[in-house]
């Protein structure tokens, strides 16, 4: 047995490793998977002092309530997250974006995200993990990744691999921000949608409805009526493809999507734009603003520059 | 040379072969997903072939959509005799726990058990595409006499071994799956593999697949 590892007391509600994912792997049916908001994840393992490319672990709403046991190591939390690092008879109230030393018997407790989905907890080094595709990230639909494929649960161990011997203590001013609009691009099947239709999907306002989770988001609102077949051939999908089935409901393909569908796509969500896409909770209202892909691609540029200049202010 | 490509969304190009779904049409569309594949283009990050449609995904921070088109633009296919396709012998037991809608099919086909069982064995299919979820096969084209819509309401758990039919294709559910195909037998082959990282998949587009019938006590000889 390891020697450093964590106890966990509470595994939260859905408590995965996660990384950058994998890739070349649609053609047989396996999604990237990998941390749904890229930034939070980036800058997490940069305040942890570790590599970008470390497992983490991924929580949504209530997250893990841990015990560490072992030699200390450098903790650091990213999202909008409220939690509790408790020393002995202390309880400190802990803070996103900056680092906190465990120690043997301390415990963390992430109560919960606040209003948004997904935080992320790294460790300054490494978890003992199985790697599927050179990632760690697990795929719950498929059972793919590490811990066999299934998300962290109550009473389990997680053993810690490797330590960094890096206590600088890190801190980053960064303040989440929401989005109210989701810019997309066309989908190849807009012209399925009538007029009517077309004007709903970029004037109204969608809900985000509680059937959401790693795979999809679906959405909520005025009927988007189609006028040629709520049927495709089946073909490939794609993170951030707004899918509208038979019942006119929008459905967002998110990281651990089917590879294949065969519902029409109205638009696909900007890829400047996912990580805060997959951050909006339930009952959260949306609205799609359509750019051109050009804009588009100037977008993420901008969207890169602001996550490497976080990261070097690290 | 591929004419007709157009974006699906920033990150992916959307090659489209025509509206018609037939062997020809997808072989073409398997013969570009082998040779891109094979290029090992930098910043493309996965392909999705499927019926008359392949999907490039791409790194938007390493190439861009009219710098990836012109390559794929100027790419030139490989040799058919580059392509090995494989042929499988898929064991499939009907027993009345496992074919859990051929009822259901009697009626709506208006055909007899038996005969739907002859028609199915006897086919010779091909594999379209693979994916939805990991590694399972789309198989075509059933005899038209075969050919029945999905279910009104899909089932939640669909379990894992079943063999599928709607419209001109079967398939086989890899893992316990939400999902709305006609249900008429179960497999205790294991089509998908994770822990064989090359070759998860038994079955790939291209390759060709019959079902044999086994009885219960086969089926279970495989689980010893």
């Amino acid at each position: 047995m390891s020697k450093n590892y964590f106890e966990i007391i509470r595994a939260g509600i859905n408590s995965t490793f996660q990384d950058l994912g994998r890739s070349n792997l649609y053609h047989i049916g396996v999604p990237f998977s990998g941390a749904m908001d890229n930034r939070s994840y980036l800058l997490a393992n940069k305040l942890a002092g570790n590599n970008h490319n470390y497992p983490v672990i991924e929580f949504a709403y209530q997250g893990p309530h841990l015990k560490y046991h072992g030699d200390k190591l450098n903790i650091a939390i990213t999202g909008d997250v409220t939690f509790k690092i408790k020393k002995g008879n202390n309880l400190i109230n802990g803070e996103c974006y900056q680092s906190f030393i465990l120690e043997n018997n301390d415990e963390l407790d992430i109560i919960s995200t606040n209003k948004s989905v997904y935080g992320y907890l790294a460790i300054s080094g490494k978890f003992d993990l199985k790697f599927q595709w050179s990632s760690c990230s697990i795929n719950t639909k498929a059972n793919i990744g590490s811990n066999n494929g299934k998300k962290l649960s109550d009473n389990q161990k997680i053993n810690v691999k490797e330590i960094n011997q890096n206590f600088v203590n890190k801190k980053l001013n960064y303040i989440n921000t929401k989005i109210e609009n989701i810019r997309v691009i066309k989908g190849t099947n807009f012209d399925y949608f009538s007029e009517e239709g077309k004007k709903i999907f970029f004037k109204n306002e969608f809900k985000v409805s509680k059937l959401s989770d790693r795979m999809g988001m679906r959405l909520e609102g005025k009927k988007i009526e189609n006028i040629v077949d709520t049927n495709i051939r089946s073909e490939g999908l794609i993170k951030g493809a707004i899918q509208v089935p038979a019942d006119a409901n929008p459905i967002i393909m998110l990281s651990d999507h089917g590879t294949i569908g065969g519902y029409p796509k109205i638009g696909v969500v900007i890829s400047a734009d996912y990580d805060k896409l997959v951050q909006l909770t339930p009952g959260s209202r949306v609205k799609f603003q359509e750019v051109d892909l050009n804009s588009a691609e100037n977008l993420f540029k901008l969207y890169e520059l602001e996550t490497q200049n976080l990261i070097s202010q690290i | 040379m591929l004419k007709n490509i157009s974006n699906l969304g920033d990150a992916a190009l959307y090659c489209d072969f025509g509206k018609e779904v037939n062997r020809k049409i997808n072989s073409q569309v398997i013969k570009y997903f082998k040779t891109i594949q094979n290029k090992n283009i930098v910043g493309v990050n996965n392909l999705t072939p499927s019926y008359n449609k392949l999907i490039i995904s791409f790194d938007l921070k390493k190439i861009n959509f009219n710098k990836l088109k012109k390559i794929i633009d100027n790419i030139e296919i490989i040799n058919d005799d580059i392509i090995q396709n494989k042929k499988f012998e898929i064991p499939v037991c009907c027993e009345k726990n496992f074919s859990l809608d051929i009822k259901r099919l009697e009626e709506k086909l208006q055909m007899k058990e038996e005969k739907i069982y002859e028609s199915f064995f006897e086919k010779n299919f091909f594999c379209y595409m693979t994916g939805f979820i990991a590694g399972m096969p789309f198989l075509g084209d059933l005899e038209k006499n075969l050919r029945a819509k999905r279910l009104g309401t899909p089932r939640v758990k669909v379990p894992k071994g079943s063999i599928g039919i709607t419209e001109q294709f079967a398939n086989i559910y890899t893992f316990e799956s939400p999902g709305g195909w006609n249900i008429i037998g179960n497999t205790p082959l294991n089509i998908f593999n994770s822990s064989k990282e090359r070759e998860p998949n038994l079955i790939n587009p291209g390759d060709s697949v019959s079902f044999k019938r086994i009885t219960k006590e086969k089926y279970q000889s495989y689980h010893e």
